[in-house]
């Protein structure tokens, strides 16, 4: 063999290693930047538990935010939380799947429907303090619907809207054409196919993307302190349910409230370090809360992949 | 026979009264459904026609100009200055720190989920990014006010309690996992044939990663940069809770500022008259905001939809 072989070898054999050496060397970057992810959100929930967990109790649940720290509670921001999800719920679920739908099955290609798209793309980059803004002008003062649950609700509907109509899109997306076709070959119309077999196919990506949209909104506060609902609250919205007839009571909709991260904010913006520590425990119920909520999501993605195979 | 057949036909044939009431109903259907979908418009129509107005009125007292290069912005003052610079630079400087973290992050922690990571530790790694993703802002806000910013300021001198730095390092982490996941979407979508043929000519794959998927999903990457800039620019409770709500003209990371979104709580905290000069200020702002996140949401769009109109 001669030298100038050898050395050509020799060549290449360097550098395939040190090709292998920066493949090596970027993989471990990569699988570092993962891990440093991973543990800020474990020191985030750590240093939320420290401080936190003490605080949490039964009194800490079931008690009305007060000026002395140690008598404070969450019970009418996490109550009020409640209220304005189901009031986004049953705003943004019908809308945005109906949305999906139309956008998905119905849509015809011509300049409506790519205004309509071009809108929900936009409005999911739109920053939630300009809904904020919107609803504070729109629904507080023009429509004089005041500073409640209602004004809440909606405000966070429209905000997770587009997660809702992405979803069921994507959902819908993955039935087969063939399903399709079928329908239509025994008689089926459009409405029927929509309704009796999309709908029910797609059902659990939907509820996957309302699940993920509902716990964005749960920790939302930037609209909410602009639609000026940062006050001192220490009384429950009406029950929905009375001992009197009808039994229900829509007062509640009307009804002045706070919500969990909002509590969260106005103690973490306090000097005092007892607020401080009651802002640490209300922030680790929220982020328990949105935590489940995510993990349920995953295990409702991973579950209907299994069920259903086309 | 012939009496049989028709009786058994009337049976199964639908009359046109049912059928018309299909018809009607299909057509209520697609009426709701078309309803539903346009609201997305008029969602957008009420946004746009609401910062406008309330900001012609506030533009009647204050010239665009002084507006647009005033240096000083203290509308709640005895003497206002309406200058929006401190605010936007306050912006920029938290949304640059925040990019310089999650751009290159974001980019290579998709670079490794597409091209380096085993199929299982993708599985479980794109579902926890989502939950990063999904924890609530305000959260992160008490994260970069009470442990980022005492931790930093252990090595860092001079670093005020309130800051830049700290909010912008965390919403950096924050928005890490959007960049890296549209950014994966995009290199997902690059053909196989693009890797299977680099491979072939002998590439390791850190040089498919580099050289062939990088440029090859660039369109969808770039998107990623200018959605997670739309997404910095546009944060409001961490940087309302960490950086101190001064507004003020500097580039220094280590001083407290105000961006738009932080005036505009805390105008909000406040209990401003409707209709008064300081209560215009917040939609000007916000229109502002508005505007710069438009301008990036729409490059982003077009840059994503031109990924697919390549590649599917």
């Amino acid at each position: 063999m001669s030298a100038a072989v050898a050395t050509e070898r020799d060549e290449l054999r360097s550098v395939i290693s040190r090709n292998k050496l920066f493949e090596g060397l970027f993989a471990l970057v990569g699988l570092m930047i993962v891990w440093i992810a991973v543990l800020t959100l474990l020191a985030l929930f750590i240093s939320l538990a420290i401080d936190g967990a003490p605080r949490l109790s039964w009194a800490f649940i079931t008690s009305f935010p007060s000026r002395f720290a140690e008598q404070a509670g969450i019970l009418s921001a996490w109550i009020g939380t409640v209220m304005v999800m189901v009031v986004t719920a049953l705003v943004a679920v019908p809308l945005g799947i109906a949305a999906g739908l139309y956008l998905e099955e119905y849509a015809a290609k011509n300049w409506l429907t790519d205004l309509i798209e071009i809108n929900v793309t936009n409005l999911a980059g739109v920053p939630s303090i300009i809904y904020g803004l919107m609803a504070l002008g729109l629904f507080v003062y023009q429509f004089n619907m005041g500073q409640t649950v209602r004004v809440a609700g909606l405000v966070l509907a429209l905000l997770i809207l587009p997660v809702v109509i992405v979803s069921t899109r994507e959902a819908i997306r993955g039935i087969p054409f063939g399903i399709r076709e079928a329908a239509y070959a025994l008689g089926a119309d459009q409405w029927q196919i929509v309704s009796q077999h999309i709908l029910p196919y797609s059902r659990g990506g939907i509820l996957t993307g309302v699940i993920v949209g509902l716990s964005r909104a749960i920790g939302e506060t930037a609209p909410i302190i602009t639609i000026g609902a940062l006050t001192f609250i220490a009384f429950l919205p009406p029950s929905p349910v009375q001992s009197t007839p009808p039994f229900i009571n829509f007062d509640w909709l009307a009804s002045p409230f706070t919500v969990l991260p909002i509590q969260v904010f106005n103690w973490v913006s306090r000097p005092q370090q007892e607020f401080q520590l009651n802002a640490a425990a209300a922030g680790l119920v929220l982020l328990m809360m949105t935590l489940l909520m995510n993990a349920l999501a995953v295990w409702l993605r991973y579950r209907f992949r299994r069920q259903i195979r086309w | 026979m012939n009496d049989l057949v028709t009786a058994d036909v009337s049976g199964v044939q639908p009359t046109s009264r049912y059928l018309q009431k299909r018809a009607i109903i299909g057509w209520l259907a697609r009426g709701v459904l078309f309803t539903a979908a346009f609201t997305s418009v008029a969602i957008t129509f009420g946004i746009v026609y609401l910062l406008v107005s309330e900001s012609l009125t506030f533009f009647a007292h204050v010239s665009l100009v002084e507006f647009l290069t005033g240096t000083q912005w203290t509308p709640l003052f005895f003497d206002p200055q309406y200058g929006i610079l401190p605010l936007v630079s306050g912006t920029l400087v938290i949304a640059v720190i925040a990019l310089s973290v999650a751009v290159p992050g974001g980019t290579i922690v998709a670079l490794y989920l597409s091209e380096f990571a085993p199929h299982r530790m993708r599985e479980v790694v794109k579902p926890f990014l989502e939950v990063l993703e999904g924890v609530p802002t305000v959260v992160y806000g008490y994260f970069a006010l009470l442990v980022v910013t005492p931790v930093l300021q252990t090595f860092i001198s001079g670093l005020w309690g309130f800051n830049m730095l700290a909010p912008g390092l965390v919403m950096g982490i924050m928005i890490l996992p959007f960049i890296a996941s549209v950014s994966e979407d995009a290199m997902r979508a690059v053909p196989r044939d693009l890797r299977e043929g680099a491979y072939a000519m002998g590439a390791t794959r850190l040089q498919v990663a580099v050289r062939v998927i990088l440029p090859a999903a660039f369109s969808g990457v770039a998107a990623a940069y200018i959605l997670g800039m739309s997404r910095a620019v546009g944060e409001t409770m961490v940087v309302a809770i960490a950086a101190g709500l001064q507004p003020s003209l500097t580039l220094n990371p280590l001083l407290p500022a105000a961006t738009i979104t932080a005036y505009i709580v805390q105008v909000s905290l406040g209990d401003l008259p409707r209709g008064s000069i300081g209560y215009q200020t917040i939609f000007a702002a916000g229109l502002t905001l508005f505007l710069i996140t438009l301008t990036f949401n729409l490059i982003g769009f077009f840059l994503r939809k031109r990924v697919r109109e390549v590649y599917e």
